[in-house]
């Protein structure tokens, strides 16, 4: 396996709380580096959802810029989904997780560090790809700006949730439609704030206001999330 | 540690086959003065109470539609609560009573959408609007549909129940905006009609409030006596290898374990 071989390489000095961060960040970033490919099905996966409602609703560009916020929102979240779910497995398989909780690191740190490096490899991709399918999909370009800082602050958020309902469900036998039982429902809000400001800015409205609560989610997301996560990992190790 | 601030009747209650008894003895009880409640409530709200001015006799589904909506957060708070204890103290009590809230709940959460429902298409012409009151209770409904199905994915129950509390108490950042969503979100949903820390600001006339309040009193206690009664046939499959079960299905007297001094 590759995890040991980048485990040792790592200088034994740096053992402190920084350096188990910039270990556990650079295993997470080789890991999807050696899975490239990987990486790139959600993207695939959100053009060809954004391709097909022109198909079904035909090519009217003023129905298009209409929908096209809110389409694009949901496509991110549905993206996302199969990413999450295996977001501890294959750490829990092969007993990564076992170690996390004997390292003298917290755990919600540990798991903070996990969510970070999952966001940067696996959703940042998709906001790149975002502005791309918003001119697909008819979006007036001045919203464009808006969309991405929606994303930027939705996605995080979403990926803390995200990283809780992973680590419950990683030690459950099946949990594929399970995730998109327990993720929707919290997903709600955030759609709801994020596409709101998308729909503020398209109709020329004051947008700042539900990117701010959006930020206040976030904030507190950060501090709380990975607390549930550690609690949720300790369930899903121990038997 | 000592834990000497619990009183010792707790310790006892929470031992699996005294609370077995102990719901076996409650449960008939609540069950009798849940339906008695309810019939005096149905009495009342449905042939006592005067129709509305506005609506006429369509407003009568607010005797069933109001105590549901409680009860869907009532019981999602209880299930939260006994999954806490189910977290931090690792009674297996806890953790059987937050799971058989779930289905409860589940139910009332239903009940409340499509009594809602009914009412909404002759009052406001739709069967359903994405209003704040509306959405925030479907997602309630998910939660509870969430942490049923958590529960059921795992080979492991206990395990399982454990994951399921903490999903409960991450979804209860639901429940203020279920309570909250007619005053945060001006639409379509009615305010508050009933204020228990207000009553001067509460807007409903007191010969339909009693019968509201007695229809709440009926669906409290028949979910405590449906709780009570699912909680024991929970314990004995839970428990199905222990040896006071085994009792149980011999027909043998059980030994009393540590009965309260």
């Amino acid at each position: 396996m590759n995890e040991g071989r980048i485990g040792r390489s790592m200088p034994a000095a740096k053992a402190g709380m920084a350096g188990a961060c910039i270990a556990l960040l650079r295993r997470d970033f080789v890991l999807a580096w050696r899975r490239r490919g990987e990486l790139f099905l959600p993207l695939l996966y959100a053009v060809i959802v954004a391709a097909l409602f022109p198909f079904a609703l035909g090519p009217d560009p003023e129905l298009l810029a209409r929908i096209a916020g809110g389409v694009l929102l949901v496509i991110v979240v549905l993206a996302m989904l199969p990413a999450l779910e295996s977001m501890f497995r294959a750490d829990l398989e092969d007993g990564t997780l076992e170690q996390w909780l004997l390292a003298p690191q917290p755990l919600a740190l540990l798991a903070l560090i996990r969510v970070i490096a999952h966001w940067l490899t696996t959703v940042l991709p998709l906001i790149v790809v975002m502005p791309l399918l918003g001119v697909l999909l008819n979006l007036p370009v001045k919203v464009l700006p808006v969309l991405i800082v929606a994303l930027l602050l939705a996605t995080p958020l979403l990926a803390l949730l995200g990283s809780v309902l992973s680590a419950l469900a990683a030690g459950a036998r099946r949990s594929g439609i399970l995730m998109a039982l327990m993720l929707l429902p919290l997903a709600v809000p955030v759609v709801i704030f994020a596409a709101g400001a998308v729909a503020a800015a398209q109709s020329g409205m004051p947008y700042i206001a539900p990117l701010m609560w959006l930020a206040a989610a976030l904030v507190l997301a950060i501090v709380l999330a990975p607390l549930a996560c550690a609690a949720a990992l300790r369930i899903a190790v121990e038997s | 540690m000592s834990r000497s601030y619990l009183p010792h009747w707790m310790h006892w209650l929470g031992s699996p086959p005294n609370f077995y008894r102990f719901a076996g003895a409650w449960r008939p009880w609540l069950m009798a003065a849940a339906l008695i409640a309810g019939a005096i409530g149905l009495y009342g709200g449905l042939v006592l109470a005067p129709p509305d001015y506005q609506q006429g006799d369509a407003y009568r589904i607010i005797f069933i539609h109001v105590p549901s909506a409680w009860m869907s957060l009532f019981i999602y708070a209880t299930m939260a609560v006994a999954g806490l204890i189910a977290l931090v103290w690792r009674v297996k009590l806890a953790e059987v009573i937050a799971m058989e809230c779930a289905p409860t709940g589940a139910a009332f959460t239903f009940i409340t959408l499509v009594t809602g429902s009914l009412w909404g298409k002759p009052m406001w012409g739709t069967w359903w609007t994405w209003d704040a009151r509306l959405t925030s209770e479907l997602v309630l409904l998910f939660l509870y549909l969430g942490v049923i199905g958590l529960y059921n994915a795992f080979e492991d129950r206990r395990r399982g129940a454990r994951a399921a509390s903490l999903l409960a108490l991450v979804g209860i950042v639901n429940l203020p905006i279920v309570h909250y969503s007619v005053q945060w979100w001006n639409t379509l949903h009615q305010g508050t009609t009933v204020d228990f820390l207000d009553p001067a600001r509460s807007s409903i006339a007191p010969s339909m409030l009693w019968p509201l309040l007695v229809m709440a009193l009926a669906t409290h206690l028949y979910f405590f006596a449906s709780l009570l009664g699912r909680t024991r046939t929970g314990l004995l499959s839970l428990e199905s290898g222990k040896q006071w079960v085994r009792a149980l299905v011999d027909g043998q007297p059980e030994r009393t374990t540590g009965a309260p001094t």
